[in-house]
């Protein structure tokens, strides 16, 4: 699972990468400034025509900032996105099921990894990004704050957070930032086929016994709303969006993907034979889509503000897995160091995919 | 004892344990590399079992002493050296004994044709990581060697024999396996500057205890938490 969402409004950019090429800000003399004003020019006109940035483009400043900062938040979304569902792999109730859980979370590590690689093409770390997490200076998506309390949990956040999460991802495919877009086509690939096996989960619990019924009915209770809070505050009181949304990064505004969220959920609640927890939601035909219930603002700025249910638990299990881990890349890294000649040397295919792999511990560690 | 439940135990059991470090592996790459291992234990389990009966049935309704998996499998994962010592001495002798299966007549043979590749991707997995702890750092190198150690009376059991995998058919011959097992591990320990281990390979049971029922304490802890969410909903379909 993974979730992209505007829920940061108070997030303070950090790791702002040295660019080359000069930068957009004040320029000393006049030359620069001329220059500055040349690749702005060059910037905005690639944007508008549609056409991807790439990592040695020149881009402002505050473009690349707000890059770092979404999709560091969405790489750590995939890695704390991991321990809800973790949660019940040890207890999911058949073969098949857990198989299937284990291949979804193994699947999310994936997507925080190319995600962090994505972001490195701006000239920021991993190592630099996760301190950045474990020490609570950036954010990863609110839902995740939430706990799973039942196996139906498992199905609720594949068809809902999963789906949210598709729902703001899929216009990110084209988004202008190059190695972003490209990544999130692989990503949605995979999202789409964790969000059809989340809602495959929940029907055979709505058509299960009468336990499995009210254990699914009751999963979509508590998600149901924490899923619209990923989509972000309202229009109004979204910070980033205006700029976000003039650079192409964003192609959607909040409450436009959110009103597209619950248009899509409506008939799937009804196939699946379980309600939705809002006694407001009807069909509008004017607007020719559904309307909701308000939400609870208050919590969702309890939850980023760190007083969610797992807040604590989260970001405690992750620093502890990454303490605990640093003897491991620590003796790899000295492996590396001592083998290093080594390792231009030929080998097998399976061999070097783990030489690879130590290789990236040595610069992570 | 059928041999499908004992190879499908032990697929299942290990592929539990390397299952409880999702979210908590010491780098993203281990993760990802754990929890591909535990997938492919676990298809091999879901074959195997399938031999035999209902693979849901035989996973989670069996009490602790019907199931018929090595003691070695079961043990908790404790510290990543410990994970990686158990990784080894496994994936080791499943890569051996699959080979020489994949060679043979059984009914396993086209199994562990196929599942032969993974276990090779595996025991590659374990050994460069004994290699990478072992000659890594001081700490490192201790906690790689104590995992070893702690280890390595759990090993005997592997070479006791089973009924239906040690005929002339199947092409096992345990002696000939324990020692080319042997040979292999002492390579991967001497080449990370490790010892190879020097008591004895078997605890106090009588060697082949997992394979006869006779399991660990952790063991029940374990299958009580796998078992819990099958056997609250009796007959529950999922």
């Amino acid at each position: 699972m993974a979730a992209v969402t505007a829920d940061q409004t108070t997030q303070k950019t950090l790791g702002t990468a040295s660019t080359a090429g000069g930068t957009g800000s004040t320029g000393a003399t006049d030359v620069t400034d001329a220059a500055a004003a040349g690749h702005l020019a060059a910037f905005d006109a690639a944007v508008a025509a549609d056409e991807r940035i790439e990592p040695r483009d020149w881009m402002p400043d505050a473009y690349r900032a707000t890059l770092i900062r979404q999709m560091a938040q969405h790489a750590h979304s995939e890695i704390i996105g991991m321990q809800p569902e973790a949660n019940w792999i040890t207890r999911a109730p058949s073969l098949r099921r857990k198989a299937i859980l284990m291949a979804k979370v193994q699947d999310e590590a994936g997507h925080g990894l190319y995600l962090y690689s994505a972001a490195e093409t701006l000239g920021t770390s991993r190592e630099e990004l996760l301190d950045k997490l474990h020490a609570g200076r950036q954010r990863y998506s609110s839902i995740f704050n939430y706990p799973t309390l039942t196996w139906a949990d498992v199905g609720a956040i594949g068809w809902l957070v999963d789906g949210a999460a598709i729902t703001n991802q899929v216009p990110l495919c084209r988004c202008s930032y190059g190695p972003y877009a490209r990544a999130m086509v692989r990503i949605c690939k995979e999202e789409s086929f964790h969000q059809r096996q989340g809602y495959e989960l929940l029907l055979a619990l709505s058509r299960g016994t009468e336990a499995q019924h009210a254990m699914a009915q009751d999963a979509v209770n508590r998600w149901w709303w924490p899923s619209l809070m990923m989509f972000g505050p309202p229009d109004d009181a979204s910070s980033h969006s205006e700029q976000s949304m003039a650079w192409k990064i964003k192609r959607h505004s909040n409450d436009e993907l959110r009103r597209r969220f619950v248009d899509i959920c409506v008939p799937q609640a009804e196939a699946l034979g379980l309600e939705l927890p809002d006694p407001d939601i009807r069909w509008n035909e004017e607007l020719g889509g559904h309307d909701f219930g308000a939400i609870d603002w208050s919590e969702f700025q309890e939850v980023l503000k760190g007083n969610g249910p797992c807040n604590e638990q989260r970001i405690a299990q992750r620093r502890r897995a990454h303490e605990e881990g640093a003897w491991v890349r620590d003796a790899a890294a000295a492996y590396a160091t001592k083998h290093a000649p080594a390792r231009t040397s030929p080998r097998t295919p399976a061999s070097a995919q783990t030489s690879a792999s130590a290789q990236h511990v040595e610069e992570t560690g | 004892m059928s041999a499908a439940l004992a190879l499908g135990d032990d697929a299942l059991v290990l592929s539990h344990r390397l299952g409880e470090w999702a979210g908590h592996a010491p780098v993203l790459e281990e993760e990802v590399a754990l929890a591909n291992i535990a997938l492919d234990l676990l298809g091999q389990a879901r074959v195997l079992l399938s031999l035999v009966g209902d693979e849901d049935e035989l996973a989670y309704l069996r009490e602790e002493r019907a199931f018929r998996n090595l003691q070695l499998v079961e043990q908790p994962n404790g510290d990543f050296a410990h994970t990686i010592a158990r990784q080894l001495y496994f994936s080791v002798y499943q890569h051996l004994l699959y080979e020489r299966l994949a060679a043979g007549e059984s009914e396993f043979a086209g199994l562990a044709a196929k599942a032969v590749k993974e276990v090779a991707y595996h025991r590659d997995h374990a050994e460069q990581w004994v290699l990478r702890l072992g000659d890594g750092t001081e700490e490192s190198h201790r906690r790689m060697q104590s995992g070893l150690d702690a280890l390595w009376r759990f090993t005997g059991e592997m070479f006791q024999p089973v009924e239906g995998l040690d005929s002339p058919e199947s092409g096992v011959d345990r002696q000939a396996l324990q020692s080319s097992w042997l040979a292999a591990v002492t390579d991967v320990v001497e080449r990370a500057t490790l010892d190879l281990p020097s008591g004895p390979q078997t605890g106090g049971w009588a060697a082949g205890a997992g394979r006869q029922g006779l399991h660990t304490e952790p063991f029940g802890r374990m299958i009580a938490e796998m078992q819990h969410l099958h056997r609250s909903h009796p007959g529950a379909s999922w």
